[in-house]
């Protein structure tokens, strides 16, 4: 089933990680096997690179410490070779990391070195994108990594009940539009023509890191934005090339947008207000974060709407 | 205490079906009417409150304030009473209801009054995706717009909406009728059975075997009946749309009549 939301405001920031955990919460019953926010914190001259070097639910055997340990040691020694001057290296569980450094090449060749140590995966890299994704409900996720003190401008999330692969990291969203800074999706739905586009993505340069098919949409917008297009203009012809049941959100650093397919199979419920745009698989996530009446609506199909922050 | 031979759910892994919970005797009763907060009680201490009053009190008019768009409130109500929701509704808001008049001051999320048997339901703001999906008898207002696939496999009653409504609006439907004030959709009617559709709006495009169908005296006395009992002013111009009977072999019968024929 899984549950999507998505927060936007209109003036700063706002305690983003907070918010996001509450609206998450709420929709618990839509997908109790893993969490996921993408977050945009203040801007930074600094890259911020988000990544695993194991899953939650890896076998700890023996030499499990070792091992990331000292991958984490090659990890930091391939940005410092790739010519990245590291600023800061915080470890936010004992498999997931969080990095600042300052960098002036491209960011796939970046990535692809990364990604290269055993059991390494890059969640997200921008200037403001943090992707934070484990197992578990919205509560524990958020105070595994202390996102309730998260302040930034706008943000996605999603719950999973995993139905198209396995429960793990890999296959939590959102998904980070590699090798693209500062862009992530969630997707609520099925993608049936995923081989397809998987093939074509793959033969123009792009990697896969998992089996889930909610990844092709972020390569697909990643691709689409990288040849020219908008934001808004790579989610409408999303519309015409990907087949299936979908609503998703895509965010920016700047913007965040929805789309839904032409069947309208998949729920959403839209407020927007002055201050704030909130939207959510169900209203009583939006709920969660505005407390009293609200005027909302369900977009209609087809639909691909963008907010700029 | 459970009755013999009824089973009681005491495995609740999501915790979700609180399969412990009683009615929280909260709401403030003044003569045949009661009144309750909802703001801290929990979707199944809601609907127990509900019941304890309409089955119980025999209460006839109830007011449940700040349901905070809970999914599943007022469902399987099957007594004549009168039920104010004093805000918006979740997903499966009044299901399977027979017989209450509920008027809810909010919007309802997707699949409200699904197979709902009789009674009227009055929605002051939108509706989600598949409403009245089911629907049996009974009527259906909806003051502002509907999400795709309104009226899903309606086998009876009537939903008019003063709105817009998404697509394929009357998806397999069977019986009854579906008044829609806006514009709807693309797929209108696609593979209905039967039924009348009245549409005011433009229409994106018809579905497969949902054809115009003739204007008789009969729809203008039923849109001018249901628009004065309802109080929705003076009706637009409507365009009919009927099952174009091309798609399936079959006849009218229900089974049972389908027995006593054979």
């Amino acid at each position: 089933m899984c549950g999507i939301a998505g927060i936007i405001y209109a003036n700063g920031q706002r305690d983003v990680g907070r918010d996001m955990t509450r609206m998450l919460q709420s929709m618990k019953h839509r997908g109790p096997d893993s969490t996921g926010y993408a977050l945009f914190g203040p801007h930074s001259h600094l890259y911020v690179m988000r990544y695993t070097l194991a899953d939650a639910n890896d076998p700890r055997d023996f030499d499990f410490h070792d091992r990331i340990r000292r991958n984490k040691g090659i990890v930091e020694a391939r940005l410092r070779r790739a010519g990245a001057h590291v600023h800061e290296a915080e470890e936010e569980t004992d498999y997931a990391y969080r990095v600042t450094f300052e960098y002036r090449g491209e960011l796939k060749e970046l990535t692809d070195l990364v990604e290269d140590v055993p059991g390494a995966e890059v969640l997200s890299l921008g200037h403001s994108l943090e992707i934070v994704k484990d197992l578990g409900d919205a509560e524990s996720v958020s105070t595994q990594y202390d996102l309730g003190h998260f302040q930034g401008t706008h943000g996605i999330g999603h719950v999973r009940m995993a139905t198209e692969s396995d429960v793990d990291i890999s296959g939590a969203h959102p998904y980070w539009a590699y090798p693209f800074g500062d862009v992530a999706v969630v997707h609520n739905g099925q993608l049936t023509n995923y081989f397809q586009w998987k093939r074509r993505l793959e033969r123009s340069g792009h990697r896969f890191q998992s089996e889930c098919d909610s990844e092709i949409i972020a390569v697909y917008l990643a691709e689409k934005m990288h040849g020219g297009a908008s934001l808004e203009e790579a989610m409408r012809s999303s519309l015409e090339q990907l087949d299936g049941v979908f609503t998703y959100m895509a965010v920016t650093e700047d913007s965040l947008g929805v789309a839904k397919d032409e069947m309208a199979a998949k729920p959403l419920v839209l407020y927007e207000a002055d201050d704030l745009v909130a939207l959510a698989s169900e209203e009583i996530a939006i709920r969660a974060v505005v407390d009293r009446e609200i005027e909302t609506y369900d977009p209609y199909e087809g639909e691909v709407m963008v907010w700029q922050r | 205490m459970s009755a013999v031979g009824e089973t009681r759910i005491t495995y609740d892994a999501r915790g979700l079906a609180e399969p412990h919970a009683e009615a929280p005797r909260v709401a403030e009763i003044d003569g045949e009417r009661a009144e309750f907060d909802a703001h801290d009680l929990s979707t199944r201490q809601i609907n127990l409150e509900l019941r304890r009053l309409i089955y119980e009190e025999n209460i006839t008019d109830v007011t449940v304030r700040n349901p905070g768009a809970k999914h599943s409130l007022g469902v399987g109500i099957l007594a004549r009473c009168r039920i104010t929701f004093d805000g918006s509704l979740g997903y499966f808001g009044c299901g399977l209801v027979d017989g209450p008049e509920i008027r809810i001051n909010g919007r309802v999320g997707w699949s409200a009054c699904e197979n709902m048997m009789s009674g009227v339901v009055i929605v002051e703001s939108n509706a989600g995706s598949l409403t009245g999906a089911a629907l049996r008898g009974g009527d259906l207002v909806v003051k502002g717009k509907v999400g795709a696939r309104t009226g899903i496999d309606q086998k009876g009653g009537s939903i008019i909406v003063l709105g817009d409504a998404g697509a394929m609006t009357a998806f397999m439907m069977q019986r009854g009728r579906q008044v829609i004030c806006g514009e709807v959709g693309a797929g209108l009617g696609d593979s209905m059975y039967d039924g009348t559709l009245y549409v005011g709006g433009k229409v994106r495009s018809l579905g497969i075997d949902c054809v115009p169908g003739e204007w008789t005296d009969a729809d203008t006395e039923f849109i001018e009946r249901k628009f004065r009992i309802y109080g929705l002013g003076s009706p637009p111009e409507f365009q009919k749309f009927v099952c174009g009977k091309k798609l399936y072999n079959y006849d009218n019968l229900e089974p049972s009549e389908r027995k006593l024929v054979l």
